[in-house]
């Protein structure tokens, strides 16, 4: 196969034909991995160890390891868990909210934003699970009938968090998965191993790519993004509760829903910027993942990252409108009390820096796209980190008031979750097709009938 | 060619997308109804080409969209306000606003798994690997980048010579005519498979049973059964006399425990007087309690008739004149201090059941000593008319 990679291709899979996409995107699972891949591998491998073992001091011991203490009982824990749900939004933005919006560009990195999604809803369900002290008993979140007839509390923004990120993590399974039914099928009719086969057809279900099935798959398509939608945005909301719903000065406010759900798409789709540098490099894929996509990927963050600026400004102006003591005294202790460092890393690397992005050049350079994006990532995680811990350690009693620090077991499960979601991205990469073969197939120059051909043939 | 085959259809593939369409359009307007289309993604106009109805798949949506709402309604109605009622942070037991994020979960979680299940089961009947076009060369070049049409033998128009020719008129890049397959093969059903399987089964099972059963019984996860901790009834090392549980400091008074300071004395009367109005709720309170505490001795209608059969001695009636001269307080006294062998009933009744008791026995001897003033009264508030 030859594919002249001196040029870069303007649009979607450019000049590929069909069967020169399926060859790329199938390579990586025909191929051995090589060293580099076991590199990386065994660099996320060894963080996910350590993140274990911390993990599992941690409930030998019991959470006393961890920083957490009154007052700031919510801590790491809670922090992780925001930044690793919002790190999920940018896939279900991607595969559902651009499907309807009828983005082309999408296609080429929907499914490795799908797999992304759901390895960090995944990083994410670990956090408040093991937040509860004893993991083992989390099925008590379910409401089930039990020897206590109690049930648990529907008014309650911790169970709406439940309810919000199982379905958040079914629903994308389930969309992920219909999108793999066909490229399972093509998979299975391209390998030669007996195993693979196996394997493949039990997971294509026996697709037969008939027109009679593809009318109701592109009806479901529709259907799943459309309830996709409004699910992405209203998991992020009801994460939003968790604080907006309390009386804590700097959580009680009307403006966090929307906020969080812009720093959610923002930090998601820095996550998928930094992943897919690497990936379409290592796996060939710069055809089917062109720089446009990246570059279109850093106008959502410049947008959603002056909208998270936005919303920082907007909660002090209300906190001085709303003339409201705690409130006021909240915001300025945010800006310059002791977490002052904390919330100047946040605004520099979240509002400051995506600005760079104005300039096409940067937009289109690989190493400045990196930079910046990673420091949004920092910049996220201090935002979770300053929400949940400044409005905690200095709340009404200043008796209670105190400095929080995390220990090196916190940071220890903080980059075990890391470990984990890279490990899954590695697997993942070299297990299933990290691009929608289908899709782009359908989508490439000349998949599509001319419309008049169908009479010129004659 | 095996002539003992069954044929199930014969396919011819293209090469592009403009001549499937075409191909499509012509077999439609043949008249040919058993026929399919297999493309490598969807072709846009095939549906048209193919006279294919709109999908009914968002009825299935619909409905189970919607009874996904009301499952989760009508769950936390009943949980929240009927089996178990909680009043929690001030709001109504069916606090609408606080359901309707779980209600728009269930929604969204029933609705799109119900959709793929019903799309994958009903409108596919997938799975299915054992299709005859499994395995086939046609199958393998749509799969990748050919467009291909199948028609079946099952089609009322079908006829192998006639088709074949049909199709070649199409100007296909290939025939081919596809077989039901000889014997029916499964590859589920390899033993490499069917070991993977059994490996699965096994590492599941016993890792549950392994969690359930023993994992919850070994430190650190039993650390919640055995705690530092003082139980009642139980010695401890901690304290000098070796015992767990302390005595009150002196003087202590228990919630709800009023001290009565006239244990012991004869007739304290004069500082006692009745707290409570002889109300209906009252009075049947009393009247729970004597039958319970009274009666056995005191007799039903505190006669003196005690259905003891002389186990204990029989206390006086209580429509004496002595007894229907006592105060409230003098009764509420006997009561709690006891009198004669009579006990005290201060630790079986509570204060306020004490008074209520009191309240009865008025009742009680009104009703045993009643004037015919009483009985006029009573026809005027009951309505009835009951005489002497």
């Amino acid at each position: 196969m030859n594919i002249d990679y001196s040029q870069e291709v303007p649009t979607v899979a450019g000049r590929l034909t069909p069967a020169q996409i399926e060859e790329l995107v199938a390579k990586p699972m025909e191929t051995k991995p090589n060293k580099k891949y076991f590199i990386a591998l065994s660099i996320s491998v060894s963080l996910l160890l350590i993140g274990a073992t911390f993990l599992a001091f941690s409930l030998y011991y019991g959470t006393g390891l961890w920083g957490n203490n009154q007052p700031v009982g919510w801590a790491f824990p809670i922090v992780n868990f925001v930044f690793w749900v919002g790190i999920g939004h940018a896939g279900t933005l991607i595969s559902a909210i651009l499907f309807l919006l009828r983005q082309k560009w999408r296609t080429g990195i929907a499914r490795f934003a799908e797999a992304m999604t759901i390895f960090a809803v995944m990083c994410a369900g670990i956090f408040p699970i093991i937040h509860t002290g004893r993991p083992w008993l989390a099925g008590y979140l379910t409401p089930y009938p039990n020897q206590h007839s109690l049930w648990v509390n529907f008014t309650s923004p911790l169970v709406w968090d439940v309810f919000a990120v199982s379905t958040y993590f079914t629903v994308s399974f389930v969309f992920w998965y219909v999108g793999l039914i066909p490229d399972f099928a093509t998979l299975r009719d391209r390998t030669a191993s007996k195993l693979k086969k196996t394997i493949y057809s039990v997971f294509s279900l026996g697709w037969r790519h008939s027109n009679r099935h593809w009318t109701h798959y592109e009806k479901s398509y529709i259907l799943l993004a459309g309830f996709a939608t409004p699910l992405v945005l209203s998991v992020h909301t009801i994460v939003s509760f968790d604080f907006a719903v309390s009386i804590i000065p700097g959580w009680h406010t009307t403006i966090f829903p929307p906020y969080f759900v812009a720093g959610a798409i923002f930090s998601g789709f820095a996550m998928v910027v930094t992943v897919l540098v690497f990936v379409r490099k290592i796996f060939d894929l710069q055809h089917i993942i062109t720089l446009d996509h990246l570059e279109k990927m850093n106008k959502v963050i410049l947008l959603t990252g002056m909208m998270v600026g936005y919303a920082y400004a907007m909660e002090f102006f209300i906190a001085w409108y709303s003339g409201v003591q705690a409130e006021q005294f909240v915001f300025i202790n945010r800006a310059f009390g002791p977490y002052a460092w904390a919330y100047w890393i946040m605004v520099s690397c979240n509002v400051i820096f995506p600005q760079f992005f104005w300039f096409k050049k940067i937009r289109r350079s690989i190493p400045i796209m990196m930079v910046i994006v990673i420091l949004v990532n920092v910049g996220m995680w201090f935002e979770r980190f300053v929400i949940v811990v400044t409005s905690l350690s200095r709340d009404f009693l200043p008796s209670s008031w105190a400095y929080y620090k995390p220990t090196i077991v916190d940071f220890g499960i903080l980059l075990g979750s890391f470990g984990l979601f890279f490990t899954l991205v590695i697997l993942f990469t070299k297990s299933l097709p990290v691009v929608s073969i289908s899709e782009v197939k359908a989508s490439a120059d000349g998949a599509q009938p001319t419309h008049h051909g169908g009479a010129d043939h004659e | 060619m095996n002539s003992d085959k069954k044929i199930f259809g014969i396919a011819a593939t293209f090469k592009t997308p403009d001549e499937i369409i075409n191909a499509a359009k012509k077999v439609t307007s043949s008249g040919f109804v058993e026929f399919d289309v297999n493309t490598p993604y969807p072709v846009h106009g095939m549906d048209k080409a193919m006279k294919i109805k709109p999908s009914k798949l968002g009825f299935v949506t619909l409905v189970t969209g919607l009874s996904g709402a009301a499952i989760a309604l009508l769950f936390m109605y009943w949980t929240m306000s009927v089996d178990y009622p909680l009043v929690i942070g001030g709001k109504p037991f069916f606090a609408l606003p606080a359901f309707i994020p779980v209600t728009f979960e269930l929604t969204v979680l029933l609705a799109t798994v119900s959709t793929v299940i019903a799309m994958i089961a009903l409108f596919f009947r997938l799975p299915d690997n054992k299709h005859p076009l499994h395995d086939t060369e046609y199958m393998k070049s749509v799969s990748a980048d050919k467009y291909g049409i199948v028609i079946e033998s099952t089609d009322a128009k079908f006829d192998e010579a006639a088709v074949t020719d049909f199709l070649k008129k199409l100007n296909p890049i290939k025939i081919e005519v596809i077989y039901y397959p000889e014997e029916e093969t499964y590859p589920i059903f390899q033993p490499k498979f069917i070991m993977l399987l059994v490996v699965i089964a096994v590492v599941v099972s016993g890792g549950t049973y392994l969690m359930l059963n023993k994992l919850m019984y070994i430190t650190p996860f039993n650390w919640m059964m055995e705690q530092d901790k003082l139980n009642p009834q139980h010695s401890s090392e901690l304290f000098s006399d070796g015992y767990g549980m302390r005595t009150p400091v002196e003087g202590t008074v228990a919630k709800g425990f009023i001290p009565y300071p006239y244990m012991g004395q004869t007739n304290p009367t004069e500082v006692l007087s009745n707290p409570f109005l002889p109300t209906k709720e009252n009075i049947e309170l009393g009247k729970g309690k004597y039958f319970t505490y009274c009666s056995p001795c005191h007799g039903d209608f505190a006669d003196g008739d005690s259905r003891l059969r002389g186990q204990f001695p029989n206390p006086p009636t209580l429509h004496s004149n002595r007894g229907r001269e006592f105060s409230d307080g003098m009764i509420y006294h006997i009561i709690t201090n006891g009198q004669n062998v009579m006990p005290s009933y201060a630790s079986q009744i509570t204060r306020e059941e004490r008074w209520a008791i009191v309240n009865y026995v008025r009742v009680l001897q009104r009703a045993k000593n009643a004037s015919d003033s009483d009985l006029i009264e009573m026809n005027k508030e009951t309505g009835s008319n009951v005489t002497k």
